[in-house]
Order: C-alpha cells, then structure tokens, then sequence
C-alpha cells in the first residue's frame, strides 16, 4: 500500500523525528535495490545522494500518522460503543442480583427510612425515568468513584437514600458506560423520576412549572435544573443550594452530569421533590402510575 | 514500518496475511482492554460528580 505514489525529490522535509532514524537503520539495506530497479520510482538524478533516506523517513512518518489516527479511531469507537456494551452486561447482571436479594430477603426493615450505611460499590436502588423511555431502568451503587461509575449511577456517601429527608444525590456519566445521564437535559418540570427500593416505590418530581416549562417557580427557590460549576458542591447539600449543614427543609432528589457533552467544564444538574409517600411495593407491584404515565 | 513487518513475516502471502491480521487483533485487544480503560479516567468527560 505504501509503494504506489511515485516519489520524487519533493519530501526532502527536514523536520525529522528522532524515532525515524531507528526506521532508516533497517530498511534502507532491504530497500535500495528493489525500489532502484524500477525505473518509475527512480528518484530524480539531482537528488541521487540522500533520496532513499528520505523517502524512508517520508513514508514511516505518514504510516506513524495513518496509525495515530486509526488508533483515535479506534478510541471513540470504545467509548461510545465497547463501554456501553459492557455497562450493559453489568447493569443486567447488577439488576438480577439486586432483585434476587430483594426477593429472598424480603423482611428488611419496612418502608421509608431503613437503609443503615451501604458498602461502597453495592447496588441498592433501581432508578427509573420515564421520560427517558419507559423502560428506562438503571441500578443505583453506592459510592461516586471512578469503579462505581462504570458500573451505573453512583449515590454520593453521606447524602440521605431514597425517601429519607435531605438530599438523594446521584452521579452518573453522560457519555460511555452505558451513557445514563446522558440526555437528562430532557428532563422538563413536572417529570417523575422513580426510585426503586427492596420495599417501596418513591416518586420524585422535578422541581418548576409543569405548564410553563420554567424550572425556576419552585417556592423553596430550588431550581429544577441548573448548570453549576464542577466545584458547587452545594447541589447535594441536604437543602440544595444551601450550606452544607444546613437542615433538610424535604426529600429532595439531585442527580449529576457533566455539561456540555464530552466535557468537563460544567456540570448540569437536576433537582426533584418527592411526592406524597413512599408507596409500599406490596400494594403496586407493579409500580406507580407514574413510572407508565411520563 | 509496515513493508517492514510484512517483510520479516515468515512464510507465503497466505501465512503472511494470516500472522498479519492476529497481530492486528492483538493490538487491537491491547488497546481496547488495557491501554483505554488506563487512559480513560483521565479524561474530561468522565468528570461527572461535583467536588472540591
């Protein structure tokens, strides 16, 4: 493939890379006598002293380039593919485990407030967001680390679990890994975003104006969506926006991303309010209306 | 650097093309499951938490 352009004395470049000299070392001895007999690719007369050197050096460069960029190739095909079909594989096996726990041990503490501390890493909740498609599901684990993250949506250590008063914060990547978050821009006031536990089902709403579209109407002054950046760490406060040891003022739900896409310049954020209860899976097995209804 | 690999490659055009193709897949395995996933965390659009 790298024998067909005719080469002349044009790549006489002397911008050199060291590397290229270990090329010149071993090939021009393999080179010369083939390249010389034919007479299209002889190189002008004028240049006879130093052309095979150069095209040597000429074309490992342009195969050095070819191969960096089949190689960036290669990487965006990773990310975007390879670790969403590997995220895919973690997220089912994490789902049938979660409910396989969930179904033999059922008589955990009841209802709302019954998570003690959660080993970092272990799934505990199955997030669902309907505007993101109806069967949109992913499992939550906790802990915001880069293993966890490959995993699904990370739950921040120390921020309240599903139901509880103060702030349910999750991260999740938006591109790669399965890509969770990744149109949560999508999000509009009003939309339900369902937690699932062992016991209960909980329905947040995204905070604003259902009918307007304003996320900004909330009377607490809590955005529905925000875009904050990376150091705001006072979005997962207890009362988001508010110190961090602020009292809770509710159940609030925050979930985490980066913004804009393939950035970290921002992060784009989401804030939701529970509603009404937890709803006991015993009475709607099959999940709130909501989880249909968005 | 490729006429050269295909070069010290032993055999005819059929083994050559042959030995050829699984080291392609062998780089290819090396980038995908080892050199990426070691790069990866440090790049931008991974950063999705916020923190101080």
């Amino acid at each position: 493939m790298d024998d067909k352009a005719p080469v002349d004395g044009v790549q006489t470049e002397d911008d050199v890379l060291p590397w290229d000299d270990a090329v010149d070392e071993t090939a021009p001895q393999d080179r010369i006598p083939h390249d010389l007999l034919d007479p299209r690719r002889r190189p002008p007369a004028r240049d006879d002293v130093r052309p095979e050197r150069w095209r040597t050096v000429a074309r490992g460069l342009g195969e050095l380039l070819v191969t960096g960029g089949v190689v960036l190739l290669l990487f965006v095909v990773y990310e975007l593919w390879v670790t969403d079909l590997l995220n895919q594989h973690t997220q089912t096996t994490l789902t049938q485990q979660l409910q396989q726990e969930w179904k033999s041990a059922p008589q955990l503490p009841p209802a709302s407030t019954a998570h003690g501390a959660v080993a970092v890493g272990k799934a505990f909740a199955i997030l669902h967001i309907p505007r993101l498609g109806a069967d949109y599901q992913r499992v939550v684990v906790e802990g915001t680390g880069q293993d966890q993250l490959t995993q699904g949506p990370g739950h921040y250590v120390g921020t309240a679990f599903p139901g509880e008063q103060g702030n349910l914060a999750l991260a999740g990547h938006r591109v790669g890994k399965g890509s969770p978050f990744l149109e949560l821009d999508k999000l509009r006031p009003g939309d339900p975003i369902v937690v699932e536990t062992a016991q209960s089902w909980f329905v947040y709403r995204v905070l604003g104006d259902p009918r307007t579209g304003n996320f900004g109407t909330d009377p607490s002054g809590i955005p529905g969506q925000q875009i904050v950046p990376p150091t705001d760490l006072a979005v997962i406060s207890p009362r988001p926006n508010a110190a961090a040891d602020a009292a809770p003022s509710g159940a609030y739900l925050t979930l985490t991303t980066c913004h804009p896409r393939y950035s970290a310049h921002q992060r784009l954020i989401i804030h939701a309010k529970l509603e009404g209860a937890g709803i006991r899976k015993a009475d709607q097995p099959q999940g709130p209306a909501a989880l249909r209804a968005g | 650097m490729y006429s050269w690999i295909w070069r010290s490659l032993p055999g005819g055009t059929g083994l050559k093309a042959l030995l050829s193709l699984i080291l392609v897949l062998a780089v290819v395995a090396l980038l995908l499951f080892v050199v990426f996933p070691w790069i990866e965390p440090h790049l931008p659009f991974n950063a999705v938490t916020v923190d101080g």
